[in-house]
């Protein structure tokens, strides 16, 4: 059933990561990307292998879930993996169609780039499995808000993100109830060929934008009957306050980041 | 025999996940051919989730489901068939509408069976006819129609089809007073030309009283009742219980009985007023 798929990935919980402010949460995703990249040696990246372990211990989430996102980019892993084994120095390995050579440093170059993507996208997971999709879009708009200056509608983008997100899977149940009705009318959407799929879409497509174009309107009407007029003015029910527990955060994070620089600094690098 | 007949009929929802929940739970039933059932049961009784088994949208977990004796699950590829023959019209159907003209929306159904241009148009104007809807609103599209007319129009185009049993989730909610009373008795007056069988589910014990010739009620996946609406409605405690009641008409004449009027049970307006004229009239001589 359509209603099966599932969006965002959020994991209710009560760990400390997911206490965490959730704008510490992005910040803290970011100076992840950056540093993965920074740390160029096995020992560097050492550290924030034990880094994302001990988040991932540490949120809650069944570990289970955390191999299924890791599955889903399984394939971009192999190929850049295997791609990156023919490039790099060092002694030839293997000698493969008389010009493609596996190399140490090729190896070597695999292994580091996996675990590097491996990495990133588990602290990534762990961000979107640790807060749930109103709080992301809320410190999204609170981090973003310098951007005004720009003249760019911070508000403006968080609110339509908001909406779409609530109403995914309100989508989903209509589609799903709209297309047992057009089934129990003989629809067929399981048999024939490219066209004939496409085709048999149109009885579910056509009611399914009319019924949105339904929605947007009363939605639009009741914000506007509870005098909603934009971000100007505007207060927040859950403000969101930083914590003591986000300043110790950022304060470990920022410890190891240094700790990153040093052996990156310290070792010599293991890229080739 | 029977024309629909279930065998421990069980469905779950979400099954193997922590959230599973048994919506219908072993349920034997067996309704005849030219039956009108009305099906009644407290919000979440898992009425919705037991018919959309009866015409194969949803699969059953276990049991089975037997059409004229044959098990509908027994070749899944020709499930299609089934759906033609079980007629389902869901809650608040005129949301399927999608065609550029009524008509040719409610040829939708029978154009997929299979069948001639002209006996798909025959059927779709008599469809049309049966729910009372005129002749100059078919050429229109669906989108212009008022709210009751898209309802009946989503109604015909199931009729369309010609099943053997037609099956409505609540077909009158939404509607206004006359709405309802006139999408009823064409129901009833389909029910009583094509003398095929009719499932409907209703949440008013007035319209399930008015026109059921028996009742099924549903409780927590299970059936409780399942009885001609005099039975049914005779034992009003019991339907309190589990959140349903009797008609108001019939708890009147029952209160009437309980304080010494000789009347019996009357399950509509109609016949409480039959047996109440002629006592108030004799009282009115005596008095
Ligand atoms: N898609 C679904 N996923 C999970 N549970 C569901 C789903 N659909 C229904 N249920 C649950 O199954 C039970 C029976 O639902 P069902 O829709 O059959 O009830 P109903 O008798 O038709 O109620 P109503 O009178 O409100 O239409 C309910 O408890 C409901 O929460
Ligand atoms: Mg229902």
């Amino acid at each position: 059933m359509v209603r099966d798929i599932a969006l965002g990935q959020y994991f209710p919980g009560k760990s400390i990561i997911h206490r965490l402010d959730p704008r510490v949460k992005i910040a803290l995703t970011f100076v992840y990307i950056v540093f993965i990249f920074i740390a160029s040696n096995f020992q560097s990246l050492g550290i924030m292998v034990a880094l994302v372990f001990g988040i991932l211990l540490f949120s809650g989430v069944p570990l289970k879930l955390y191999f299924k996102s890791l599955k889903a980019i399984l394939f971009v892993v192999i190929f850049t993996s295997v791609l990156n084994l023919f490039y790099g120095g060092g002694t030839t390995l293997v000698r493969l169609f008389g010009f493609m050579e596996i190399t140490t440093g090729g190896v070597i170059n695999a292994v580091f780039i996996t675990i590097r993507i491996v990495s990133l996208i588990l602290f990534s997971s762990v961000l979107t499995f640790t807060t749930s999709p109103t709080e992301l879009t809320d410190a999204l708009e609170r981090l973003m808000k310098p951007l005004k200056v720009l003249h760019v509608k911070v508000h403006e983008i968080a609110m339509m993100m908001t909406i779409a997100l609530r109403f995914v899977p309100t989508l989903l149940e209509e589609t799903d109830k709209i297309m047992s009705a057009q089934k129990a009318r003989g629809a067929d959407m399981e048999s024939g060929g490219f066209m004939q799929r496409v085709k048999a879409l149109i009885p579910i497509l056509i009611p399914l934008f009319v019924s949105s174009f339904r929605r947007a309107y009363d939605l639009a009407m009741a914000m506007e009957c509870r005098c909603y007029h934009g971000g100007e003015g505007r207060t927040k029910m859950k403000v969101l306050h930083a914590a003591p527990r986000d300043a110790a955060a950022l304060a470990f994070t920022g410890f190891l980041c240094a700790a990153v620089v040093f052996c990156a600094v310290w070792f010599p690098p293991a890229l080739s | 025999m029977p024309v629909i007949e279930t065998k421990d009929l069980t469905y779950t929802y979400g099954e193997g996940t922590p959230f599973c929940k048994t919506a219908v739970d072993h349920v034997n039933l067996s309704i005849e051919k030219g039956e009108l059932i009305g099906l009644i049961g407290h919000t979440g009784s898992g009425k919705s989730t037991l018919i959309q088994q009866l015409n194969g949208l949803l699969r059953p977990t276990s049991g089975k489901v037997l059409l004229n004796g044959r098990d509908i699950w027994a070749q899944p590829k020709k499930i299609r068939a089934v759906r033609f023959q079980v007629g389902m019209v869901f809650q608040y159907p005129e949301y399927q509408l999608f065609e550029e003209t009524v008509l040719k929306d409610i040829a939708f159904g029978p154009g997929n069976m299979g069948l001639s241009a002209a006996e798909v148009e025959r059927r779709a104007r008599e469809a049309a006819e049966l729910v009372g809807l005129s002749e100059q609103l078919l050429e229109r599209s669906p989108f212009e129609l008022s709210g009751g007319e898209k309802r009946r129009a989503a109604i015909a185009g199931v009729i369309a089809m010609d099943p053997d049993v037609l099956i409505l989730d609540e077909p009158t909610a939404g509607l206004d007073p006359r709405g309802r009373d006139v999408l009823l008795s064409q129901i009833m007056s389909y029910h009583k030309v094509r003398g095929n069988t009719v499932i409907l589910v209703s949440h008013s014990m007035e319209d399930i009283a008015r026109i059921a010739d028996r009742v099924l009620v549903m409780n927590s996946g299970r059936v409780e009742m399942f009885d001609t609406a005099e039975k049914v409605f005779s034992r009003d405690g019991e339907l309190e219980k589990i959140g349903l009641r009797v008609p108001e008409i019939t708890k009147i004449m029952a209160m009437l009985k309980s304080r010494g009027w000789p009347v019996a049970t009357a399950l509509t307006l109609e016949q409480a007023v039959r047996q109440l004229i002629p006592l108030l009239k004799k009282g009115a001589h005596h008095g």
